[in-house]
């Protein structure tokens, strides 16, 4: 059977099955992970992999039915690629700034709230430059 | 082979959303709800690439496209409005 089957196919249809299992995955961590800090690693990491490989499955499936070679969809990884570490670290400073202004419905989960940072600097998450602290670098006096 | 593949693909992006969906719904925290948000465009999008596969039209993937950078803002978007109280400051 499989001899027949063409390989492109073949392949395309193991990049769809395990894209579709991996965002199945990050989103099955997102439901079942103790607190939000946790929570991010499964979509961030998991689901951007799964899409991943199946927009790679369709560059292989576009070769097969066309006959040629298309890179743009390849562009929609890279954007994503791109952009998760920026969205994940926007929503960590929420949280953060939530634990921090003692908002009574963000638990801090099992790990605690994260410890300040040593000397008299705080997290950057709600007031921008510190002066007299490390954070205070030079010019931030004048303004 | 390949219509298997797709009806899992199409079977389990619908199960991840309808997880988001709980996550969203859920919560507690609004960061949860943006984070569960965040990952429901990315699934959309994962939908979107099937059906453009099952569909035959390339055109898809600007869709696609335009839903994985509008979705990125949006994000950003709700984070900085709970952060600064403002969005374009």
């Amino acid at each position: 059977m499989s001899g027949a089957v063409p390989f492109a196919e073949l392949l395309a249809a193991a990049l769809i099955v395990l894209g579709a299992g991996f965002a199945l995955v990050g989103s099955w961590g997102l439901v079942r992970l103790p607190s939000l800090m946790e929570r991010l690693h499964a979509p961030t990491k998991a689901t951007t992999l799964g899409l991943g490989a199946m927009l790679a499955g369709s560059v292989v499936w576009f070769q097969l039915v066309k006959g040629e070679w298309t890179t743009h969809e390849l562009l929609v990884p890279v954007f994503l690629f791109v952009t998760a570490p920026i969205a994940a670290n926007m929503i960590a400073k929420v949280h953060l700034h939530a634990l921090r202004s003692g908002d009574a419905s963000a638990p801090a989960g099992p790990a605690g709230a994260p410890p300040p940072p040593p000397g008299r600097a705080d997290w950057a998450t709600h007031e921008a430059p510190h002066q007299g602290t490390p954070c205070d670098f030079e010019g931030d006096e004048r303004r | 082979m390949l219509e298997g593949a797709l009806a899992f693909g199409f079977a389990g992006l619908g199960l991840a959303l309808a997880m988001n969906l709980w996550r969203l719904v859920r919560g507690p925290g609004t960061a949860d709800r943006i984070l569960a948000l965040d990952t429901m465009v990315i699934n959309v999008i994962g939908v979107i690439v099937l059906a453009g596969i099952a569909g035959g039209s390339p055109a898809a993937f600007e869709a696609a496209l335009l839903l994985a950078m509008v979705g990125f803002v949006g994000t950003v978007a709700y984070a900085k409005f709970l952060l600064r109280g403002d969005i374009i400051e």
